[in-house]
C-alpha cells in the first residue's frame, strides 16, 4: 500500500519537477524515487497480509515480491532513457511520471483482491503505455504503434470486462474467496455455462496483456514501432505483473476441479501455441528487435507452463518459479533492450548486422549482450537457465510431461536464434557503417554491469531469492 | 575442501587476468595454472586409495530444491583433475608465442575452463554437474569462436547446438530421476539430486532402457561416438590450437568420465540393454574414423579422425563391463590426452613455420628439425600404442576388455592399433621424410619454449609406458566401487 501511495505521490511530484525545466535533473530524480519506493516496499516482507479498502487489496510476501521485481526493473532500465534527455525535448518529466503511474497500475495488478482492482491496475498501466508507445511523437512507426497497441487494448479490456461481467453475475461477488467459494459450491447450475464463458473471455483478455498466442499478433509490430526503451517496459514490467495477476486469478479464483475442466485444456493450448508462434516466429526475424519481441512472447509461453503447472498456492513451486522466471527474464531484456538501444540509436539500425563487431568496438556491450543472450536462451551459469529449470520441474512434478518436452524442444530452437547477436558481435567484422565505437555514458555503463552480474548471480547462487514466497 | 579450492583457484585468476595486460596476462595465467598444478599434486600426494569420496565437500546449494553444492574425489575423479591440471598449462605455453587479439580475455578463458572441467569431475551432485558440464562449454565456444579460423561461426554454432541439445536430454533425464528420490538427509526438500541417491534408486527395466539414452546422448555427442560425431572434424580444425588441445585432450574425456560415473551405475539394466549397439556403434567408430585418417591431407583433420577412432576403443572398453575395459579407459584417458595434445602441438607447429597443413606440401623436414622429428616420432609412436609408451597399456587392457566381453568384437576392435600405425606412419614419412618442398626449405627446429611444452609430455608417455601401476592402482577402487554398482542392481 505504502508503494502505490509514494508512487502515486511522486509521479505527480514529478510532474512538478518539470517546471524547473532541468532536464538533468530529471533522471537522478527518478531514481532515487523508486529507490526509495523499492526500500518502502520491503518493509512489508513477512509482515502478513495486511487488507486495504474493504479487503480490496492485500499486501503480503507474493505481493511485496513481484512488486520488487517491477521497480527494480524499472530502476535498471531507466538509465537507458538518456537519449530523451540529451535531446533537449519539452516536456520530458511526463514521461517519467508516466511511468510512474504505470507502476502504480502494476503494483495494483501483483496486490489485487478483487476483480475491480485488477481491472482499475491494468487500465493503468495500459492507458499510461497507450502514451508511451507513441511517445516519439514525429515518427510514423511510433504512432501506428500506438494507435494499433491502444485500439487492440481497449478491445480486449472490453472483452475482459465483460468477462468479468459475467462472472460477477454468475456468483454475485467481485472478492477473489467470494468467487472461489462460489464456483466450488454452486448455487444455481443453470448459471454454470455463464461462468465459464465469463472464465474464458478473462482468460482471452489476460493472454493479450501477457501476449500468449493467439492474442500475441501485436506484440512484433507494436515492439517495433515503440521507442526501444519503452517496448523493454513493457516486454518486462507488464509482462511480470501481468504474470503475477494471472497466476492469482487462476490460483486463487478457479482452483475447483469443474472448473479446472474448462480452463486448464485451453491454457495449455494457448501455452503451446505461444511457444510455437514464438519461438518459430523469432527464427524468421532479420531484425534485432523483432527478434526480441517474439522472444518475449516465447517466454510467455514458458511462464504460462508455469500457470498450467500451479499447486493451488501463492506459496508453492510454482508461483516460486513464476516469481524466479520473471527477475531473470526482466534482467536480461532490460540488458538486452537497452544494448540495442545504445547501439541502434547510433547506428541507425536494428538488424542481426547492425551488431558486427560489436566486441572490438564496445567489448562490456558485447559482453552484456551476451550474457542476456545466453540468459534468455536458458545456458547455465545465467539466471533463464534456473528460470527455466524450475519451471520445468514444477511442471514434471505435477506430471506435464508432454508440455515440457515440447518446452524443451523448443527452447533448443532458441538456441538458434539467440546465437546470432552473438556470432554477430564476436565472429563477424565490422564494416563502415559499424567501426565506431558507441557511446555510453558511465551511468548506463554501470546499469549494464549491474544486469550483468545479477544475471550471473541469480545463475549461480539461484539459492538466495529461488524458495522465498 | 582442497577440492572446492581447486574449483575456486581457476575462476578467480581468471577474474584477476582482467587486470593484466598482454604478456604479463600469459606469464599469470601460467602461473595461476601451475598453482593449480602443484594443488592437484598435493591432493595426489594426500590421497588414500583405500577411501572412497575424499575431499569431499556438502555444502547446500539451492536449498529448497535439496540440491547440493557437492564436490568430492575419488581415484578416477584424481587421475583426471591430474590430467586436467597438467595439461592446461601445457597449453597455456603452448600458446606462448602465437599472435592471439585480447590475450588476457583469451587466458580468462582457459582458465575459466579448467574449473569447469574439474567441476564435471570431481561433482557429485547430478545438478551441479550438469551445471559445470556447460560451464566447461561456454568458454570453449568463444575460444574456437572468437579466435578460430575462416569459417568458424558456422562450424562452432554446429558444435555448439549438437553439445547443448545433448546435454539438455541428459538434464531431462536427471530431472525424472530427481522427482524419483527421496527427501535429502536434512533440509525440507522432498527430493534430491545427489549421487549416492541416484545409486540407489529402484528403477523399472522399460524405464532404465529410455533413460539410458537420453543420458548417453550427452555424453555420445561429446566423446563423440559414431554417429554423432559429425561436429568433430570441423570443429578441431578451426579452432585455434589451444582450443583444439583442450577440445581433444581433455574435454572428449568427460564423455568417458560421464559414462563411468552418471551413466553405468544409474542406470545399469538399460546399459545391459543396449551394450551390444554401443558396442558395436563403437567399434564402427573405431574402424570408420580410421579408414577416414588414411585418405586425409590435412595434417590437423587426419590427427581428429584419429582421435574418433582411439576415443571408439575408449568407449567399447567402458561398454564392455569388466574390470579391465574399465581399467584400461582410466589410464588410457590420460595416455590419450597427453598424446593427442602432443600431435596437434607439433602440427600447429609445423603450420606455423611453413603456412600449410597439407601433407602433399610437405616433405623432409627431418634434415633441418632433427629435435622435432624425435619427439614427432615419441608421441606417434605413442598414439600407435608401442610397448613402453603410454599407449600401449591402455590399448592393451581396453582390448583385453573387449576380449572378454565378446572375442569377435575384441578381434575386430584390435584392427585400429594395425590401422593406426598405417595412417600415422604414412604421415610420417611424408612430412618428416622424403624430398623437401618449397614450404619446407627454410625449416627451423623447435625454440626452448616448445620444447619446454613437449618435454613434459614425452616424459609422461614414457613414464605412462614403464609404471602404469602407479596410475591403474589409482582408479582401481573407484572402478570396483562402480561395477559393484553395476552388479547389485
Amino acid at each position: 500500500m505504502n508503494s502505490i501511495i509514494l508512487l502515486s505521490v511522486l509521479g505527480l511530484g514529478n510532474l512538478f519537477l518539470g517546471f524547473l525545466r532541468s532536464n538533468r535533473l530529471l533522471l537522478p530524480a527518478a531514481m532515487l524515487m523508486l529507490a526509495l519506493v523499492f526500500g518502502i516496499n520491503l518493509i512489508d516482507w513477512n509482515e502478513g497480509a495486511q487488507s486495504y479498502f474493504n479487503n480490496m487489496l492485500v499486501i503480503d510476501n507474493f505481493s511485496v515480491a513481484f512488486t520488487g521485481v517491477v521497480i527494480l526493473t524499472t530502476f535498471l532500465l531507466i538509465p537507458f532513457s538518456q537519449k530523451f534527455v540529451r535531446d533537449g525535448e519539452a516536456n520530458l518529466a511526463e514521461y517519467y511520471s508516466l511511468l510512474l503511474f504505470s507502476l502504480v497500475g502494476a503494483v495494483m495488478m501483483v496486490a489485487y483482491n478483487h476483480l475491480l482492482i485488477l481491472f482499475v491496475g491494468i487500465e493503468t498501466l495500459s492507458i499510461a503505455m497507450y502514451v508511451l508507445a507513441g511517445s516519439d511523437k514525429r515518427n510514423l512507426r511510433s504512432n501506428e504503434a500506438a494507435l494499433k497497441y491502444f485500439l487492440m487494448g481497449s478491445f480486449t479490456t472490453g472483452i475482459l470486462l465483460f468477462g468479468i461481467a459475467l462472472v460477477y453475475g454468475a456468483t454475485g461477488t467481485f472478492q477473489l474467496s467470494d468467487i472461489s467459494f462460489a464456483v466450488q459450491n454452486p448455487i444455481n447450475d443453470s448459471l454454470q455455462p455463464m461462468l465459464y464463458i465469463g472464465m474464458l473471455l478473462m482468460l482471452v483478455g489476460m493472454g493479450f496483456k501477457v501476449s500468449a498466442a493467439p492474442f500475441h499478433f501485436w506484440t512484433p509490430d507494436v515492439y517495433e514501432g515503440t521507442p526501444t526503451f519503452f517496448a523493454a517496459f513493457m516486454s518486462t514490467v507488464v509482462k511480470a505483473a501481468g504474470f503475477a495477476a494471472f497466476l492469482k486469478l487462476m490460483v486463487q479464483v478457479f482452483p475447483a476441479a469443474s472448473a479446472q475442466g474448462v480452463w486448464l485444456p485451453t491454457l495449455t493450448a494457448m501455452c503451446a501455441l505461444t511457444l510455437l508462434l514464438g519461438n518459430v516466429g523469432a527464427v524468421a526475424q532479420t531484425s534485432v528487435k523483432r527478434m526480441l519481441a517474439y522472444s518475449s512472447v516465447s517466454h510467455a509461453g514458458y511462464l504460462l507452463i508455469g500457470l498450467v503447472a500451479f499447486n493451488g498456492q501463492l506459496e508453492g513451486a510454482s508461483a516460486n518459479a513464476i516469481f524466479f522466471y520473471s527477475l531473470a527474464y526482466s534482467v536480461a531484456t532490460v540488458a538486452a533492450f537497452g544494448v540495442l538501444k545504445l547501439v541502434a540509436d547510433q547506428r541507425q539500425r536494428e538488424d542481426y548486422n547492425g551488431l558486427n563487431g560489436l566486441a572490438k568496438t564496445n567489448p562490456l556491450l558485447a559482453f552484456v549482450m551476451t550474457v542476456a543472450m545466453l540468459s534468455l536462451a536458458g545456458i547455465p551459469l545465467t539466471g533463464g537457465f534456473f528460470g527455466k529449470f524450475f519451471i520445468f520441474s514444477a511442471a514434471v512434478e505435477n506430471g506435464y510431461i508432454g508440455l515440457v518436452v515440447f518446452a524443451v524442444v523448443m527452447s533448443m530452437v532458441s538456441i538458434y536464434y539467440y546465437l546470432r547477436p552473438i556470432i554477430a558481435m564476436y565472429m563477424r567484422e565490422t564494416d563502415v557503417t559499424t567501426d565506431e565505437p558507441i557511446l555510453v555514458s558511465s551511468f548506463q555503463s554501470a546499469a549494464l554491469f549491474v544486469l550483468a552480474l545479477l544475471t550471473v548471480v541469480l545463475g549461480v547462487l539461484p539459492g538466495l531469492i529461488s524458495g522465498i514466497l | 575442501m582442497l577440492t572446492v579450492i581447486l574449483l575456486l583457484w581457476p575462476v578467480a585468476a581468471a577474474l584477476l587476468l582482467h587486470f593484466f595486460k598482454g604478456g604479463a596476462a600469459r606469464v599469470a595465467a601460467f602461473g595461476a595454472a601451475l598453482v593449480e598444478l602443484v594443488l592437484a599434486v598435493y591432493a595426489a600426494l594426500t590421497f588414500n586409495v583405500n577411501h572412497t569420496g575424499q575431499f569431499s565437500f556438502n555444502h547446500e546449494w539451492i536449498a529448497s530444491a535439496g540440491i547440493n553444492f557437492h564436490v568430492g574425489m575419488d581415484g578416477l575423479s584424481l587421475l583426471l583433475v591430474l590430467l586436467t591440471t597438467f595439461l592446461v598449462p601445457i597449453i597455456l605455453l603452448a600458446a606462448y608465442r602465437r599472435k592471439i587479439e585480447n590475450e588476457s580475455v583469451f587466458y580468462a578463458l582457459v582458465l575459466f575452463m579448467e574449473t569447469g572441467l574439474v567441476g564435471v569431475f570431481t561433482a557429485q551432485d547430478a545438478f551441479l554437474f550438469y551445471f559445470m558440464w556447460e560451464v566447461a562449454l561456454i568458454p570453449i565456444y568463444f575460444l574456437a569462436g572468437v579466435w578460430g579460423g575462416e569459417n568458424r561461426a558456422k562450424v562452432t554454432f554446429k558444435f555448439f547446438l549438437y553439445t547443448i541439445v545433448g546435454s539438455l536430454f541428459m538434464l531431462a533425464a536427471f530431472v525424472y530421476l530427481y522427482f524419483q528420490t527421496g527427501p535429502a538427509a536434512s533440509g525440507l526438500a522432498t527430493h534430491n539430486s545427489d549421487i549416492a541417491s541416484f545409486y540407489n534408486l529402484n528403477l523399472s527395466v522399460q524405464e532404465q532402457s529410455w533413460l539410458f539414452w537420453l543420458i548417453f546422448a550427452a555424453f555420445a555427442v561429446k566423446m563423440p561416438i559414431f554417429p554423432f560425431h559429425t561436429w568433430q572434424p570441423d570443429t578441431y580444425t578451426e579452432s585455434p590450437a589451444p582450443a583444439t588441445m583442450l577440445l581433444s585432450g581433455i574435454m572428449l574425456k568427460m564423455g568417458i568420465y560421464g559414462c563411468m560415473r552418471w551413466l553405468l551405475p544409474v542406470v545399469p539394466s538399460g546399459v545391459s540393454q543396449w551394450q551390444n549397439l554401443v558396442l558395436i556403434l563403437a567399434i564402427i567408430g573405431i574402424i570408420y574414423g580410421a579408414i577416414i585418417a588414411i585418405r586425409q591431407q590435412d595434417v590437423k583433420r587426419l590427427i581428429a579422425y584419429s582421435s574418433l577412432s582411439h576415443v571408439g576403443l575408449m568407449a567399447a572398453g567402458v561398454f564392455s563391463l569388466t574390470q579391465i575395459g574399465l581399467q584400461g579407459a582410466s589410464i588410457q584417458m590420460l595416455a590419450h590426452g597427453i598424446n593427442v595434445v602432443g600431435m596437434f602441438f607439433i602440427a600447429d607447429a609445423i603450420e606455423r613455420r611453413t603456412g600449410t597443413r597439407t601433407i602433399a606440401d610437405l616433405g623432409g623436414l627431418t634434415r633441418q628439425a632433427p629435435v622435432l622429428t624425435v619427439c614427432f616420432l615419441v608421441l606417434l609412436l605413442g598414439t600407435v600404442a608401442l610397448p613402453l609408451t603410454n599407449g600401449f597399456v591402455g590399448e592393451f587392457l581396453l582390448l583385453a576388455g573387449v576380449y572378454e566381453y565378446n572375442a569377435w568384437m575384441g578381434a575386430v576392435a584390435g584392427v585400429t592399433i594395425i590401422l593406426a600405425a598405417v595412417y600415422l606412419l604414412r604421415m610420417f614419412q611424408r612430412v618428416m621424410l622424403g624430398p623437401d618442398s618449397s614450404f619446407t626449405a627454410t625449416f627451423t627446429d623447435l625454440t626452448g619454449a616448445e620444447l619446454a611444452v613437449l618435454v613434459p609430455l614425452i616424459v609422461l608417455v614414457f613414464w605412462i609406458g614403464l609404471f602404469p601401476n602407479m596410475f591403474l592402482h589409482l582408479s582401481e577402487g573407484s572402478v570396483m566401487n562402480i561395477l559393484n554398482e553395476v552388479v547389485k542392481r
